[in-house]
C-alpha cells in the first residue's frame, strides 16, 4: 500500500507508439516523466517546462500537446506518439529525412518537437503555405537555426509525403493571413 | 514534479459543485489545466482535490440557436475546437480567426474556454472579444442556474464573480447584426499579447451609429471605452474618425504595471491597435473588406 499522504494510485491504459501500455501511476504524473523515466523514451525533451519551447512536444491522438503540462493521466484510453514512433524498418521517416536533408538540425535538443508538430500540420493541411507554416510552427522554439533551414524541411517534407501519397487539398489559411499579428518565426517584417 | 492530489470525475454539473462544495478550498476545477499545472508547477496554489469536469457529459458542445441568433458555446469546448468549427466560422469569423492565434497549437489544443474566462488572466485573447459581443455566462450550481454577462463576470486580477462551488457550463454569444463589423487587433512580442483592443461598429449610410470598444491586455480586466464609444457614434465611418477615438482609448485605458513594459507604453500600443481594430471593423461592416456583412 502507499503511504496515506500519495492519492490512490492509477492505472493508466494508453498507447504509446502502437504499443499498448498498463502502468500504475499517481494522479499528479506529468506526461514528460511518465515518457522519459517510466517508458525510457528521452527523445522526449524538457526545455522550458511552461508550454512555451515545443521540445516536449508528443502527439496526442494526433494532436500536439506539451507534455511537460499534460498529465499523464489525460492520456487514458488515447494514443500517445513520441519521436521514437516515426522511424520505420526501412529507415527514416519522410519528415525527418527531410530534416536531415535540408540540415534543418544542429544542437538538435528542439528537432523532436519540431519533427512531430510538422507530422500534425501535414496531415491537416498537406501542402501548407510558407506563412502557415510559420503560424503553425509558431510554437515551436530553436535556439541555433534561424529557422530558414527548419522552414525548408518542413516544405521539402511535404513534398515527400505528396509523392508517397498524393492528397490533393486546398492550403489552409494561416491566422496571420486572416490578419492577426501573431508570433513571428523569420524576423521582423514590415508594419502591415 | 507536482505535491499529491486526487482526481475526481463528476458525471454532471450538479455533482461536480456538490464535490466543491464538500471539500470547500481543497478542491478546484480542472478542464484544461493549461494555466492551473503551471501555477501548481510554480508552488503558487496547490489543491489536494482536482475536479475534472471534463468527462460531464454535453459539456464541449457547440450549437446555434437559430431563434435567438447566438452561438451556445459549452465551457470545456477548447480552444482549437472553437477554431475549427464551422458553426463559429459561419456565425462569428471574428472568434474563429481569434480562436486561431490564441497562444500556440499545444496549448490550443488543451486549453479550454471556460477555463481562459474563469481563471481571468488579464491577457486573455476571447475574454477581450467576448466582452465586445456582450457574451452572457451561465454558471451551474447544486442550488440552481444563473445567466452573467460577461462585461460583469471578470472583477480583477484573476478574479471573477464565480462562486467557488459553480461551474460554468456554457456561454451565449449573439450574432452581431446586419451593418455591423467585428474586428479584433492585438500587439504581441511572446505567447501573451502586450495590448488588445476589440471593436464592433454599426453603419447607417456612412454613419457609425452604434459601436462597442473594449481593451485587453494593458489592464487587470477587459474594459469597455465609453468615451471612445460615444465619439464614434455620429461620425462619419473612415480613418479620421477612427484615429479620434483611438486618442481616446489611450486617454481612458486604465492600465496597470508590470515588469515588462511601463504604463505609458501600454496606452501607446492600445492607442495602436484600436486605430486597426475600428477600420478593420468599419471596412467589414462596409463590405469593404468582402466579407458576408456587407451593407
Amino acid at each position: 500500500m502507499p503511504p496515506e499522504k500519495v492519492a490512490p494510485l492509477m492505472t493508466l491504459e494508453t498507447t504509446v507508439n502502437g504499443r499498448p501500455v498498463s502502468l500504475p501511476i499517481e494522479p499528479r504524473a506529468i506526461l514528460l516523466d511518465v515518457l522519459r523515466d517510466r517508458l525510457d523514451l528521452t527523445g522526449t525533451k524538457r526545455s522550458c517546462d511552461s508550454q512555451v519551447c515545443g521540445a516536449c512536444t508528443v502527439l496526442l491522438d494526433g494532436t500536439p500537446v506539451s507534455a511537460c503540462c499534460t498529465l499523464a493521466y489525460e492520456a487514458g484510453g488515447r494514443e500517445i506518439e513520441t519521436i521514437e514512433g516515426l522511424a520505420g524498418p526501412n529507415g527514416l521517416h519522410p519528415i525527418q529525412q527531410a530534416f536531415v536533408d535540408t540540415d534543418a538540425i544542429q544542437c538538435g535538443f528542439c528537432t523532436p518537437g519540431f519533427v512531430l508538430t510538422t507530422k500534425a500540420l501535414l496531415a491537416e493541411n498537406p501542402r501548407p503555405t510558407r506563412a502557415a507554416i510559420e503560424d503553425y510552427l509558431g510554437g515551436n522554439l530553436c535556439r541555433c537555426t534561424g529557422y530558414w533551414n527548419i522552414l525548408d524541411a518542413v516544405e521539402d517534407a511535404a513534398e515527400k509525403l505528396a509523392a508517397v501519397s498524393p492528397h490533393p487539398q486546398p492550403p489552409l489559411p494561416s491566422s496571420r493571413e486572416r490578419g492577426l499579428n501573431g508570433p513571428r518565426l523569420s524576423g521582423p517584417r514590415g508594419p502591415s | 514534479m507536482l505535491e499529491p492530489f486526487s482526481m475526481h470525475q463528476p458525471r454532471s454539473a450538479g455533482e461536480a459543485s456538490a464535490m466543491l462544495s464538500h471539500f470547500g478550498e481543497d478542491a478546484t476545477v480542472y478542464a484544461g489545466g493549461t494555466e492551473l499545472l503551471v501555477v501548481m508547477k510554480e508552488r503558487l496554489a496547490h489543491f489536494p482535490h482536482l475536479i475534472d469536469i471534463k468527462r460531464i457529459p454535453g459539456l464541449a458542445d457547440i450549437t446555434y440557436d437559430p431563434e435567438r441568433r447566438e452561438l451556445i458555446i459549452g465551457s470545456t469546448a477548447r480552444h482549437r475546437d472553437l477554431e475549427r468549427s464551422p458553426l463559429v466560422r459561419q456565425w462569428l469569423p471574428a472568434l474563429a480567426a481569434l480562436e486561431a492565434s490564441v497562444a500556440n497549437v499545444r496549448v490550443r489544443a488543451a486549453g479550454t474556454i471556460g477555463g481562459n474566462l474563469c481563471f481571468a488572466e488579464p491577457h486573455s485573447d476571447p475574454a477581450t472579444l467576448l466582452t465586445a459581443l456582450d457574451a452572457r455566462l451561465t454558471l451551474t450550481s447544486a442550488s440552481g442556474t444563473r445567466e452573467i454577462a460577461m462585461a460583469s463576470f471578470i472583477t480583477g486580477l484573476m478574479e471573477t464573480n464565480r462562486r467557488h462551488d459553480e461551474i460554468l457550463t456554457s456561454l451565449a454569444v449573439p450574432e452581431s447584426g446586419p451593418r455591423t463589423g467585428v474586428a479584433y487587433e492585438r500587439f504581441k512580442l511572446h505567447e501573451r499579447p502586450t495590448a488588445a483592443v476589440a471593436a464592433l461598429v454599426t453603419i447607417e449610410s456612412g454613419t457609425i451609429t452604434d459601436a462597442r470598444i473594449v481593451a485587453g491586455s494593458v489592464g487587470a480586466r477587459p474594459q469597455r471605452l465609453p468615451d471612445a464609444e460615444a465619439m464614434l457614434r455620429g461620425q462619419s465611418a473612415n480613418e479620421s474618425s477612427a484615429w479620434l477615438a483611438a486618442d481616446l482609448i489611450r486617454m481612458e485605458v486604465e492600465t496597470t504595471s508590470d515588469a515588462f513594459e511601463s504604463e505609458a507604453y501600454k496606452r501607446q500600443l492600445a492607442r495602436t491597435v484600436g486605430y486597426r481594430a475600428i477600420v478593420a471593423a468599419i471596412r467589414q461592416a462596409t463590405g469593404a473588406d468582402g466579407s458576408r456583412h456587407a451593407a
